[in-house]
């Protein structure tokens, strides 16, 4: 399990990866996927259980992740191609014609370490809930963690899982919501608020705990925590709170870069504010 | 012509309740789903005899799709089921994203589909659900058409590993085929042979189909009876070898036209064997309250539309 130190460094190159990854496809959502990029590093180099040596798409043996809010492509391909899942030089097809690395994720092309395409927003915790009660019927003891985002939660099918889960216990499952404030037509808030998440949570029958998403030493111990309460008839969700564009001036706390890709001398004037700590792909 | 006797009037809906529970029995990787309507959709049985293998969703189908998906991934056959129209165009993009496009090995089980649904009136009643299904890459269409076909083909559903739409109906019909025929997906079945027209049925429409050739045999014309068991993938070879030797079609379907069997036959003949075709349909229209008997005649689905039908489709030869 990576230090926090380590994970800092990982987390600097992964948004790194983000920034080129997109700019070079001229498109994408840089914005989600550098909120996330803490609380996934944390997820892939310091909690969870995985190997891609022996990953295999019914997830048999190890923790499972499933990405709901599609659009995060980047970061998640970049966390995936760093665990190993596949090599690091085919970041750089994001996007383009042929390539694994689809705008949203795709299980059809056959990319290591992805169970589940997504992209159509509201469906993961589904899905994820349909994998923690497989895991069950199997005597799988592993765990199913799955990731949110907070403008997201504006799908009912959200709702309709959270509801689901809490009455079928699925007490392996950990969901995590990117809480940034943003969604891409402008803050949440102001868009259609989502009023308050803990207690919605809490009103579905979750678990809720909260914590910074950009602090390890906050993300870490709700990991933990979280893990503690699992198996207890209940399913637990965390609320990281987070900013759109975290790690980038220009890019940060506003939703301008939901969907939007960096420029040549953006992505330049980005990457002077990132370190290359495992060198670039 | 060959005969066929009806053995009693089932609901097809419990043949798929038979053949799931069959399919369970061999099979206990098999998983099933409902929305709140297991009982009508016939999984009780399933439910009873397996309750750890059985998951109930409540109101919320979009969930329960996504969940079937989940369970699939990790090695289940699950079967999610609940009136047509819930499992179709309610959860389109789900079934879309999670089931086909994800690639999952689930069996979406549509009951009470199209008008024989009767007095629920339209909003339950879905004529547009085998457009829906056939246009997903990757998805078979099974549509049986009595309660031996549809336990035989529910069982084939569970054998098949992949993304399967299964439909079915609410009331109870005339039981003729087989009991012992196993289901081959993607296989037509030729139920008369004929020398004059083709009339290609599917679902409830075979019986009827299969009572327009008689009417026609006293006419002195020749139909072929063909069932169309499978939707997707079609039969190609039989659709075009029948009308190879009649030269001319019928189709007949509880179905609209727009992305029904009809249309399908057309385009399948168009590129292989063109030849003309009369489309026995619901038409570009919503159901309505009524018994399943009074649709069927008002909608002309039934024997005596498919005959003239034919006769018309004979004349444009």
């Amino acid at each position: 399990m990576a230090s926090i130190e380590e994970l800092t460094r990982i987390a600097s190159q992964v948004r790194r990866d983000i920034i080129r990854m997109v700019t070079a496809a001229k498109s994408g959502h840089p914005g989600g996927s550098m909120s996330s990029a803490d609380l996934l590093t944390a997820l892939y180099f310091g909690v969870m259980e995985h190997d891609p040596a022996t990953w295999t798409r019914d997830g048999k043996g190890q923790d499972v992740f499933i990405l709901s809010a599609g659009h995060l492509a980047p970061v998640y391909y970049s966390l995936l191609a760093r665990s190993g899942y596949f090599p690091v030089h085919e970041l750089a097809t994001l996007r383009k014609f042929g390539s694994r690395l689809q705008g949203h994720p795709s299980v059809e092309t056959g990319v290591p370490g992805i169970f589940q395409a997504s992209g159509s927003l509201g469906q993961g915790l589904s899905a994820a809930a349909g994998f923690a009660l497989g895991k069950k019927m199997d005597g799988d003891g592993h765990i199913v963690y799955v990731l949110l985002g907070d403008g997201e939660c504006e799908e009912g099918q959200v709702w309709e899982g959270a509801m689901f889960c809490a009455h079928h216990r699925t007490d392996n499952l950990i969901a995590i919501v990117d809480w940034n404030g943003q969604q891409i037509d402008g803050r949440i808030d102001d868009i259609a608020g989502v009023g308050d998440l803990a207690a919605k949570w809490k009103a579905f029958g979750w678990d809720v705990l909260e914590c910074d998403g950009h602090d390890f030493s906050s993300i870490l111990p709700a990991y933990d925590t979280a893990r503690s309460m699992l198996g207890q008839g209940r399913p637990v969700v965390i609320l990281m709170r987070t900013d759109m564009g975290r790690g980038v001036d220009f890019m940060a706390g506003t939703n301008e870069w939901h969907g939007k890709a960096t420029n040549t001398e953006q992505c330049e004037k980005a990457l002077s504010q990132l370190e290359e700590t495992l060198g670039d792909y | 012509m060959k005969e066929y006797t009806n053995t009693g009037n089932k609901d097809t809906r419990s043949g798929f309740g038979a053949g799931l529970l069959e399919a369970g029995r061999q099979d206990s990787s098999i998983v099933a789903m409902a929305a709140d309507l297991a009982g009508s959709v016939k999984m009780s049985a399933f439910a009873k005899e397996f309750p750890d293998r059985f998951f109930q969703c409540g109101i919320a189908e979009a969930n329960m799709i996504g969940v079937a998906a989940g369970l699939a991934i990790t090695g289940k056959t699950v079967f999610a089921g609940s009136f047509a129209e819930f499992v179709t165009g309610r959860v389109y993009d789900q079934i879309r994203q999670e089931v086909a496009y994800g690639n999952t090995n689930v069996k979406i089980c549509a009951s009470h589909a199209g008008i024989t649904l009767g007095e629920d009136g339209a909003t339950h009643q879905t004529m547009e659900d085998i457009a829906l299904m056939r246009a997903l890459p990757g998805m078979v269409v099974i549509n049986p058409c009595d309660y031996n076909q549809t336990k035989a083909a529910t069982i084939a559903a569970a054998k098949y590993v992949g993304p399967v739409y299964l439909r079915f109906g609410r009331p109870s019909v005339p039981n003729f085929t087989p009991e012992d025929r196993q289901f081959e997906i993607g296989k037509a079945i030729i139920m008369n042979e004929g020398s004059d027209v083709s009339i290609f049925a599917t679902g409830h429409l075979v019986w009827e189909a299969l009572q327009a050739c008689s009417i026609l045999e006293d006419k002195g014309v020749s139909a072929e009876v063909i069932d169309i068991a499978t939707i997707k993938p079609l039969d190609t070879e039989a659709v075009l070898a029948s009308v190879a030797r009649t030269g001319a079609a019928v189709t007949a379907e509880e179905h609209n036209t727009a992305g029904g069997l009809g249309e399908l036959i057309c385009a399948t003949l168009a590129a292989g064997h063109p030849a003309p075709v009369e489309i026995v349909s619901g038409g570009d229209r919503f159901g309505q309250s009524g018994t399943p008997s009074e649709l069927m005649s008002a909608y002309g689905l039934d024997a005596a539309h498919i005959a003239e039908a034919a006769l018309k489709a004979i004349s444009r030869k």
